[in-house]
């Protein structure tokens, strides 16, 4: 089995360090010589310990919906009129982009269908994930970690209640449920906004547009694209629920835990996109091949 | 009746800082004992590890045939419904209202009716001087109302067990009193085995039937409140007179050039014997501690064992001899809205029926 609260952080104990000074020491788990890497395997192992409890509490009863439907209306509530702003410059970009440079060598017909492919497969889930975690997922980390430097874990922990249960699974679900139907949205807003910019602005046509599209697309590249989002609010959600389950002592530590969130979610996210394109272009063959 | 917590061979490391080691003692089932201990003593460390919040390298802690070191989670968070623990600074939920922090064990862990909940959340709060503050949340009171109502969430599901963590810091002292006769007369009431963290003296001389002391990475001593009070064990009585001469320094423990010449300036560990307090009653209207009848045959049995001031001092407070004062009378409950316990024994029943 495994452990169902990661162990406590290497700030030492989360007790009030007025009284228990002497024993905030840094913690080095009884490590003589400490092998270099060993704290970051360590991290990871946790992590994925945290991942693992996580996917099996979802099943365990009673499932907490009021804190589910609290949580996914906040997250949903901070991340859509952004998401919906970052998305509409974003399919602009791509689609001038794209556009100028078919253009160059006389496949202008083609504009559509490969600046839809990339809002749809890459941008859209990556613009969710990042507005997820950096909206979303830093608020998580800062109330579980000003939770837990505050005891109220402990205290829940000690009435025999697991906060992992209680308010890791509502909140990582609500993560993946806004990430799978903001995704939705973007993807929309992504290709009107494409659409848009490479009719109007650079004088497309709109017949060569959807027919390009509907040449190219295909529905298993709208499949991906949901997978991806789910997958990256999953690690978006686990992450900052495992970074505000450890912060190292103090409402500093809470501070540093949130940014870390942050950071760690995205170098993840780049990470995993670069997998699962891989896979999917392997797996998948492309329309019309 | 409460369940015995008993302690084996226990050693903590925090890295290389050792916070105790080899800890071993039996919290008897039912008495109330008291760790005492200089600031940073790992005081707070042992009371989270005997509910398995912490998890020390060495040694057992059995509560009820469940080790809480080192069992399976699913296990300890069965075993943990028998704790009630009160936190430093009461550990309240920021978000909830009094009244829902209070009732959170309640929900989690019943199915009764919100009818049922109310009654028994707003009697908890009446009987630690909350009532009235039900809507507030935890940011809009004072620390000493925290620590009450942390208190009454701690006493919600009637526990065998309780723990407290320093009870005292953060409140005045007629609080404090008030809380030393509460925390007797709910020992009276539900029998439950108390341990308090503390370093206020009048609470360790006045509540607990047995008491120990943690000091320098151990546990210095730990038995029948008699024989601590009497100790001429130069830590424990430096530390019960309050007294700036002794082992005990500033920096936990001061070094020997110091103490030696405290010694020679003649003003070292000479303390004047303390006069031992009688141990707090329950409140009038009470029945008389079951665990008083209990403590008095074990104490008994190992009288033996014990030196001879703290043999005369039990002894003294056996049948057949009277106390040296009357028992304190407890201070007028109407003007502090802090009620001494007055409870319906029907309603504390030894669980609460229909537990998940």
């Amino acid at each position: 089995m495994t452990t169902l609260i990661p162990p406590p952080p290497p700030g030492g104990p989360p007790g009030d360090p007025a009284d228990d000074g002497e024993t905030t020491t840094r913690k080095q788990t009884g490590e003589r010589r400490p092998v270099p890497g060993l704290g970051w395997l360590r991290q990871t192992g946790a992590l994925f310990s945290l991942s693992l409890s996580v996917l099996r509490m979802i099943f365990k009863r009673p499932f907490q919906f009021r804190e589910f439907i609290e949580q996914f209306w906040f997250i949903a509530s901070v991340t859509i009129l952004p998401a919906a702003l970052v998305s509409i410059p974003f399919g602009a970009v791509i689609a001038l982009q794209v556009g100028s440079l078919t253009e160059q060598f006389g496949a202008q017909s083609f504009t559509g269908g490969a600046s839809v492919l990339a809002v749809i497969q890459q941008a859209s889930p990556l613009i969710v994930a990042l507005l997820i975690s950096g909206a979303g997922g830093s608020a998580i980390c800062a109330d579980l970690g000003s939770r837990k430097i505050r005891e109220e874990l402990d205290a829940m922990e000690v009435m025999g209640v697991s906060p992992v249960q209680r308010l890791v699974v509502p909140r990582v679900l609500a993560v993946m449920g806004v990430a799978v139907l903001l995704n939705g949205l973007v993807s929309v807003v992504g290709t009107l906004g494409g659409y848009f910019f490479n009719v109007i602005m650079q004088g497309g046509t709109p017949g060569a547009y959807l027919s390009s599209f509907s040449a190219l697309a295909q529905l298993p590249d709208l499949y991906i694209s949901e997978i991806k989002a789910l997958i990256f609010g999953f690690i978006a959600g686990i992450v900052a629920a495992y970074r505000g389950l450890n912060p190292r002592g103090g409402p500093k530590g809470v501070g540093d835990a949130v940014n870390q969130s942050v950071v760690i979610t995205f170098l993840l996210l780049f990470l995993v996109n670069v997998i699962l394109t891989g896979i999917y272009l392997e797996l998948v063959p492309a329309k019309g091949s | 009746m409460g369940v015995e917590v008993k302690v084996e061979g226990l050693s903590m490391a925090f890295g290389r800082q050792q916070v105790w080691e080899d800890v071993s003692l039996t919290l008897p089932a039912g008495e109330v004992s008291v760790m005492l201990g200089p600031s940073g003593t790992g005081k707070t460390v042992f009371l989270k590890s005997l509910v398995g919040l912490l998890k020390p390298q060495r040694g057992t802690v059995h509560v009820d045939g469940c080790n809480m070191v080192r069992d399976r989670e699913r296990d300890v968070f069965e075993a943990r419904k028998m704790f009630g623990l009160m936190f430093q600074d009461g550990a309240l939920f920021g978000s909830m209202t009094l009244f829902d922090n209070i009732a959170f064990p309640l929900r989690e862990h019943t199915r009764k009716k919100e009818r049922e909940i109310r009654d028994i959340v707003m009697e908890r709060m009446e009987l630690v001087g909350l009532v009235g503050a039900e809507d507030k949340l935890p940011g809009e009171i004072s620390g000493g109302m925290r620590k009450r109502a942390g208190l009454a969430r701690a006493l919600v599901l009637d526990p065998q067990i309780i723990l407290c963590d320093e009870p005292d810091s953060g409140l005045d002292p007629v609080r404090t009193a008030l809380l030393s006769q509460l925390l007797i007369d709910v020992n009276t009431q539900i029998d439950a085995t108390m341990l308090i963290v503390t370093h206020n003296i009048d609470i360790a001389s006045t509540v607990p039937d047995n008491m120990g002391m943690l000091y320098r990475r151990s546990l210095v001593t730990f038995g029948p409140r008699e024989a601590l009070l009497t100790s001429e064990e130069p830590v424990v009585a430096q530390f019960l007179n309050g007294s700036p001469h002794g082992p005990i320094g500033m920096t936990e423990e001061k070094d020997s050039a110091t103490l030696d010449a405290e010694l020679a300036m003649g003003n070292g560990l000479d303390f004047q014997t303390r006069e031992i307090v009688p141990q707090l009653e329950p409140s009038p209207g009470l029945p008389p501690r079951a665990a008083v009848h209990r403590r008095r045959e074990r104490v008994l049995g190992m009288l033996a064992t014990l030196p001879h001031a703290a043999r005369e001092a039990i002894l003294a407070t056996m049948p057949g001899h009277t106390h040296p004062t009357p028992p304190p009378a407890a201070p007028d409950a109407e003007t502090l809205a802090m009620e001494p316990l007055r409870v319906d024994p029907s309603t504390w029943s030894p669980r609460p029926e229909g537990q998940a």
